[in-house]
């Protein structure tokens, strides 16, 4: 009780001392405010596009997490058939699919290179041969993406990559004509009506072709069902990461007769190069914060710096009746630590206004061949404390010098200081 | 009985190229209850004899006993902590502290120095605000106040933690003859009461005589004693 009393009339002095110089602390709050504001802003904005992005791919072709055998991902370019996961395998991880209760879906993939003929060209084509209910649970925005034809995928059709429609001049209800190589070296071909023509999407995979997973195995003249990828979708994306663990440190148990593990496992990030945008963004925010710790750290360390110049008479006068250093020391710290509170917390504030005006106006944007996505921001209370805890620590280290040497003022030189 | 004892206090100024001898060797006792006026020239050794014993600096040389202690050998922190103990101070420009008012001025020792709990704080604060007449004015801020009332509240704020000794540095400088007076004889008065030794600097003439003992100070030495008033400690010195 004794404690809390004193810690008041602390923070009761530190606010009248604040108050003093009314003009200079509002301009130095108002720098704060503002650093918090623009770093909360800009964090919200592109936390926004982030959000966006990341859904965009892993919702329109990628899905969250990928599962293949061993070494399939080095060697992904070629897509190799020999490298397919065997119906056993495959059930062994759908085993271990359902035994997690955060995955919402998952989906198997056969993926595989061939040629593309609308009778008069051929061209290369990769393929995705799925199931198109299980696929459009794990990833929900691959059927938005066709433009033109029927939003779904039956047995005997293609969903044709709209580059590769429009060079070859094809159209939805057209014939064409899918021939591969399988795994021993044989030709097989199959004829397939144009079921829909498919937007492209940024990224690996994003101008692939799809057919049914059924038709994919009978052109490469499949004995058994292999599968090239388990694509998987979890129910919170914030908790991606722990399902990935989980999976990984299920999965690496199994392992082939040679005592090596069978499966690998990767999250969207490493399959993606957005994933580096996503890290620039990220470094990009941490320069950010680096420069409000600067504005925050100068501004505060400034201001204190002049209270302790402007009141060495009083400072002597406190220490001449009996305050000991340690407590001049605390004064000085609160006054700082208070400027970096009220500057972050109104900062914070004005940052909550900011988003909230932001998606009230609904700004738009284009990405890749999307256009008029409307920018929906938002800051979330994680993003606020740990700024608002920066600037506070910040505050109080800036005022530590001032401070300090407020605390070790020799009372005569002070009490005599004009 | 004797609160200060001073044996061969000496204080060498290493400023310049050149020390200064402040104080050179003085010997002198200070009995508890005394009302104590230290006069002389401005440079001669008042304010750092004041200062040594208010345990602000440290003799160079001898040994001084402050309320039976030897402050020549405190640290920072150790006279910092017998200050807030033993002794109240009064200035010249009154300090009063300007962001608080004149009850916060007199409380800040209690919680600052002292950490006395509140409500004892409180009648401690509002007897003493009543003893030197500003219980009216008790919530006015600094600025609000007239110079002598100031010193009233630092005399105020000298008394709250009950220390042995007051020392004074020009007291009354800033102050009209009248209110000199007065700030004197309410010093005086509470002498008195709480038997509290004044020790004070000046050389304002007008109050010169208002001291019951005088020591002068010239070229950092004790020169000579005189009596301004009753003769009740002269054989003290």
């Amino acid at each position: 009780m004794g404690a809390r009393l004193h810690m008041m009339n602390l923070f009761k002095i530190a606010a009248r001392n604040l108050s003093r110089y009314k003009r200079r602390t509002v301009l130095t709050l108002s720098l704060i405010v503002v650093g918090v504001l623009f770093v909360t802003g800009f964090m919200a904005v592109t936390g926004s596009f982030k959000t966006m992005m990341v859904g965009q791919i892993t919702d329109s072709f990628l899905g969250h997490l990928q599962i293949h055998r061993k070494g399939y991902v080095a060697a992904i370019e070629t897509l190799p058939l020999t490298m397919n996961m065997k119906p056993r395998a495959v059930k062994t991880v759908e085993t271990r699919l359902r035994e997690i209760p955060d995955i919402e879906a998952y989906s198997m993939r056969i993926k595989f290179g061939g040629m593309f003929s609308n009778f008069l060209e051929t061209t290369n084509i990769r393929l995705n041969g799925i199931d198109p209910e299980k696929e459009t649970k794990t990833v929900p925005l691959l059927l938005p993406r066709v433009m033109k034809g029927q939003r779904s995928l039956s047995h005997g059709e293609i969903l044709v990559p709209e580059l590769l429609a429009k060079g070859m001049k094809v159209k939805v209800g057209d014939m064409v004509v899918v021939i591969a190589t399988n795994k021993d070296g044989s030709v097989n071909g199959k004829q397939l009506k144009v079921g829909g023509i498919l937007e492209s999407a940024t990224g690996p995979g994003g101008r692939d072709g799809y057919v049914h997973i059924e038709d994919a195995a009978e052109i490469l003249r499949m004995e058994e069902m292999e599968i090239s990828e388990i694509a998987v979708r979890v129910k919170d994306f914030s908790g991606l990461q722990e399902v990935y663990h989980r999976l990984e440190a299920e999965l690496s148990g199994e392992q082939n007769k040679d005592g090596k593990p069978v499966f690998e496992v990767h999250t969207w990030e490493k399959l993606s190069p957005f994933y580096n945008i996503a890290r620039m963004i990220d470094i990009m925010t941490f320069f950010i914060k680096l420069m409000l710790i600067a504005v925050v750290l100068i501004s505060i360390m400034n201001v204190m710096i002049m209270a302790v110049y402007e009141r060495v008479r009083e400072i002597g006068t406190i220490a001449a009746i009996g305050t000991l250093p340690r407590r001049i020391l605390s004064m000085f710290l609160i006054e700082g630590f208070l400027l970096g509170a009220v500057g972050a917390a109104v900062g914070s504030l004005l940052s909550i206004v900011l988003v909230y005006g932001i998606n009230l106006a609904e700004f738009t944007y284009d990405f890749s061949r999307q256009t008029g996505i409307v920018l929906k921001t938002a800051v979330n209370l994680q993003d606020i404390s740990v700024i608002s805890g920066i600037v506070i620590a910040v505050a109080v280290v800036a005022s530590l010098q001032p401070a300090f040497k407020a605390s070790r003022m020799d009372p005569i030189q002070a009490l005599g200081y004009v | 009985m004797q609160l200060i004892i001073g044996e061969n206090v000496s204080k060498i100024y290493h400023t310049g190229e050149v020390p200064v001898n402040a104080l050179k060797g003085v010997t002198f006792s200070i009995p508890k209850g005394a009302f104590l006026s230290i006069i002389g020239p401005s440079g001669s050794g008042k304010t750092t004899l004041l200062n040594l014993i208010g345990c602000l600096d440290k003799p160079s040389g001898g040994r001084l006993t402050v309320a039976g202690a030897d402050v020549s050998s405190f640290g920072k922190t150790d006279a910092a902590l017998f200050r807030g103990k033993h002794i109240g101070f009064i200035f010249q420009g009154f300090n009063l502290i300007p962001v608080l008012t004149a009850y916060e001025n007199v409380e800040y020792p209690l919680f600052m120095v002292q950490d006395v709990p509140a409500a004892k704080r409180k009648t401690q604060v509002q007897d003493l605000l009543a003893a030197v007449g500003m219980i009216d004015q008790q919530h006015k801020m600094p600025d609000q106040i007239s110079g002598g009332q100031k010193q009233r509240v630092a005399i105020a704020r000298a008394l709250v933690t009950h220390p042995e000794l007051v020392l004074a540095d020009e007291p009354t400088a800033n102050l009209d003859y009248d209110t000199a007076m007065s700030i004197l004889a309410l010093m005086k008065k509470i002498r008195e009461e709480l038997n509290t030794t004044f020790v004070f600097s000046t050389h304002d003439a007008r109050i010169i005589g208002e001291a019951e003992t005088t020591y002068r100070m010239e070229d950092g030495m004790l020169e000579t004693t005189g009596n301004g008033g009753a003769p009740a400690h002269d054989e003290s010195f």
